[in-house]
């Protein structure tokens, strides 16, 4: 899935892309209100949507949810049509970006970002060429061989955001990747993420509690509050 | 996990869970169920003393003895924690929070103690303060205080690594609030400091309190004829009066204790795990300065007159013969025994084969606990799955309480031709591994599972977000972060085994002696020789099990245990 789903045709037909229909959490076992309350919205292929809403609002559990990482209590997750319930997480073809990067430590800057090559088997030159290209990408040559630890927090998250993107997933999704750094940063990286996004074609969803970096990054933009999607 | 998610891996955690599982309930549980089954009349008359079934058991709890041996037993494990703990925490302070030359090398020592076979020590002790020895006029042998001293030489340093790991990674900045508020640096150590190591402290006690209720060759080297626990009597009612009776009965006063300390302590580890998880700034070392000095000199003391002293006392006298003078005939009987000893082989035979066997050993805990500790640091959603972990948690740590001596009686009661199978399992050494296997066991766990649930959840979504199958999650993330752990783990098991003592002196045969049974017969003997050979026989299992805990010291990288 390396090339064809960055570079697929973009024609926006329905049906074709993510689309989530009634989607409700409950966090197990607690009389609390649903974490996401029957939220439905379609994203189209290509297109760069934005989650946004106050923290605690249920959209980073609804990324979750979409990632297949969070059970289901009602509705569906399909893409281009086909319900995703029986699909685990890993065979999605979906990429994740936590917002504290989740690298590996034990593991260097390039081996990072080639983990998901080397779940999908890809040959080795394949590998390293595409470990370099992302490397390039998003602005760090050169530091394949570095230990993970000694990154500061903008080149962690730049080196998160390549090894989200390596694999070439169909949808990216982006948890608050931002809002650990500080605020100089966190505009520029945001101005170079929206250019990458755009560049690349990559389809993505953005959850993140600053509306402007919303508008700068997101074609369209959602707001939620206590786990219901604005209409 | 959803459960159509748990699918794929599904049948490869049947298998973990199920092969330690097959391996407790058949080595452990039913040897010992059966022992306490033939105590009670079920199943096979129940020899000698007291009369089978519950009158056997009333008869057993109306005896003075009966309550004293439990007075005993309570007394010296509370004792024996109160001194570990004082004793522990201030070297907990110096080995984590200070920062001076030789720190690390300490550090690493402190795993030692733990680790030395209770023999060693027991017979380390009496080298310094028995009869004739060094220190033989204070006339502390066979007392109290000297079993105590003897409880509190293995369980400082659990003390003060579990306590110091946690202490090292307190934020140091809650006590200079306290200070700017005024509070001297006494007071913010009672009121502050003290008050947020309670989880750490809490959780070793129990588990240290474990070790001291159970303790078996301490207190049967040391305590002579005035001193037993419970232990020490299940092995002479067993062993010399065939009283299979009143032994069940006191195995299930043991049983009720230990199932008591372990809910208690698995509910105080849970809290000191919700404690861990709390993001600390690692705390700052500090330089060694004059306010330190108390905790510095209660330090020395301890590592001085309680650890070096008495293995001093040991190897100075493994040096001299009957009549004072240093000689190495005591090192040189170890290869070809005299004569008139009896022996039934060398002392190197017999540490040739401990040593064997205790790879054998080695090998079993390290396969069982590591899918033991990968099973169990699992965090599936369903609440029954949950509990279910809990339960499999505890069943495993049993081993860690339960009598060595009813698990050693056990298993030469049941292995005559087990499961229908035409082979008698006790007229082979099969059963010493085993045995020491299961001794070793909850040490392996303890030592892997702590590193397991560090784990960030988020890790594994991460690499099942880049496509990883859960297999592939499995040993990409937890099995390359257990490989920190893998050489503590190891060290541990192997000097456990090479050290076990409990079941093995009930598992030995004719011709096959392990070491620490050997040390213990010829410290029973009479005669300058044979004291002088378990002398030399105790420094050599004493500088095995050192050494290769050293070894594993080296190995690991920064890692805390919870031993």
């Amino acid at each position: 899935m390396s090339e064809d789903h960055t570079d697929a045709s973009r024609v926006e037909t329905p049906g074709r892309g993510l689309s989530v229909e009634g989607v409700t959490v409950t966090y197990a076992g607690a009389a609390l209100p649903a974490a996401v309350n029957d939220a439905s919205f379609e994203v189209h292929r290509g297109e760069v949507v934005a989650l946004t809403g106050p923290s605690g609002c249920g959209k980073s559990t609804l990324l979750r949810a979409i990632a297949g990482l969070e059970p289901l209590a009602a509705g569906r997750v399909a893409w281009d049509g086909e319900n995703l319930a029986s699909v685990p997480p890993h065979r999605r073809g979906f990429g994740l970006m936590f917002q504290d990067g989740q690298l590996f430590a034990h593991m260097s800057v390039a081996k990072n970002v080639a983990y998901g090559l080397s779940a999908q088997r890809a040959p080795k030159e394949l590998r390293e060429a595409r470990v370099a290209e992302l490397l390039e990408l998003v602005g760090l040559p050169d530091y394949g061989s570095r230990a993970v630890t000694e990154l500061s927090g903008g080149e962690r998250q730049r080196v998160a955001l390549a090894r989200s993107l390596a694999p070439g997933p169909r949808l990216l999704l982006l948890d608050e990747p931002l809002s650990a750094l500080d605020r100089a940063l966190r505009e520029r990286l945001a101005m170079d993420l929206a250019a990458l996004l755009r560049d690349t074609g990559t389809t993505a969803i953005l959850v993140t509690h600053d509306s402007a970096e919303a508008d700068l990054v997101a074609d369209r933009v959602l707001a939620m509050r206590s786990g219901r999607l604005a209409p | 996990m959803s459960p159509k998610r748990l699918v794929p891996g599904h049948l490869w955690w049947v298998f973990a869970t199920a092969l330690p599982l097959a391996f407790l309930v058949c080595f452990f549980l039913w040897p010992v169920l059966s022992l306490i089954a033939v105590g009670f009349g079920i199943g096979g008359a129940a020899t000698g003393g007291a009369t089978p079934g519950i009158g056997g058991f009333v008869e057993v709890f109306a005896q003075e003895r009966t309550w004293r041996v439990i007075g005993q037993t309570l007394a010296q494990a509370v004792c024996g924690t109160a001194i570990s703990v004082v004793l522990g925490l201030p070297a907990a302070f110096v080995l984590y929070r200070l920062e001076f030359a030789g720190r690390n090398l300490l550090r690493g020592c402190a795993t030692v103690p733990f680790v030395l076979p209770t023999v060693v020590v027991g017979v380390a002790f009496t080298a310094l303060l028995g009869p004739g020895a060094p220190l033989g006029w204070l006339g502390l042998d066979q007392s109290f205080l000297i079993i105590v001293l003897a409880l509190a030489f293995f369980n400082v340093t659990v003390v003060a690594r579990t306590v110091g790991g946690f202490w090292s990674q307190l934020d140091g900045r809650t006590e200079q609030a306290a200070r700017m508020l005024g509070a001297s640096p006494a007071r913010v150590f009672f009121t502050v400091t003290l008050q947020r190591l309670v989880p750490a402290l809490a959780s070793s006690a129990a588990l240290v309190f474990l070790f001291c209720a159970t303790s078996f060759g301490v207190v049967l080297v040391l305590g002579g004829r005035s001193f037993s626990n419970i232990e020490t009597e299940i092995y002479r009612l067993t062993v010399q009066y065939l009283d299979l009776g009143s032994a069940a009965a006191l195995s299930l006063v043991q049983f009720a204790i230990v199932a008591a300390v372990l809910v208690v302590s698995s509910r105080l580890r849970l809290r000191l795990e919700q404690a861990n998880q709390m993001r600390f700034d690692s705390g700052q070392a500090m330089r060694v300065a004059r306010t330190h000095l108390p905790a510095l000199i209660c330090f020395g003391l301890t590592a001085l007159l309680l650890h070096a002293l008495p293995i001093l006392a040991l190897v100075l006298r493994s040096l001299r013969d009957g009549t004072g003078r240093f000689t190495l005939v005591n090192y040189r009987n170890l290869f070809a025994p005299p004569a008139d000893a009896r022996l039934n082989g060398s002392v190197i035979d017999a540490a040739a084969l401990s040593i064997g066997i205790a790879l054998i050993a080695t090998s079993i805990a390290m396969l069982l606990g590591l899918l033991v500790a990968l099973v169990a640091s699992r965090r599936p959603r369903s609440g029954l799955l949950r509990r279910g972990l809990h339960a499999f948690d505890g069943v495993v740590m049993l081993p860690l309480g339960v009598s060595a001596v009813t698990v050693g009686f056990g298993l030469l009661l049941t292995m005559h031709q087990p499961f229908g199978i035409g082979i008698d399992l006790r007229t082979s050494v099969v059963l010493l591994p085993i045995a020491q296997a299961l001794v070793a066991l909850p040490l392996v766990v303890r030592t892997l599972l702590p590193v397991l649930r560090g784990i960030d959840v988020r890790q594994r979504d991460a690499a099942a977000m880049l496509g990883a199958s859960p297999l592939r999650v499995l040993r990409t993330i937890d099995l390359r972060v257990l490989a920190r752990p893998l050489g503590l783990a190891l060290g541990f098991a192997f000097a456990t085994s090479l050290g076990e003592f409990g079941a093995s002196a009930f598992l030995v045969r004719p011709g096959a002696q392990t070491l620490p049974v050997m040390v213990s017969q010829l410290i029973s003997r009479q005669g300058a020789e044979n004291y002088g050979m378990a002398l030399a026989a105790a420094v050599l299992l004493g500088a095995l099990t050192a050494s290769v805990m050293l070894l594993a010291e080296r190995w690991r990288g920064k890692v805390a245990s919870e031993i």
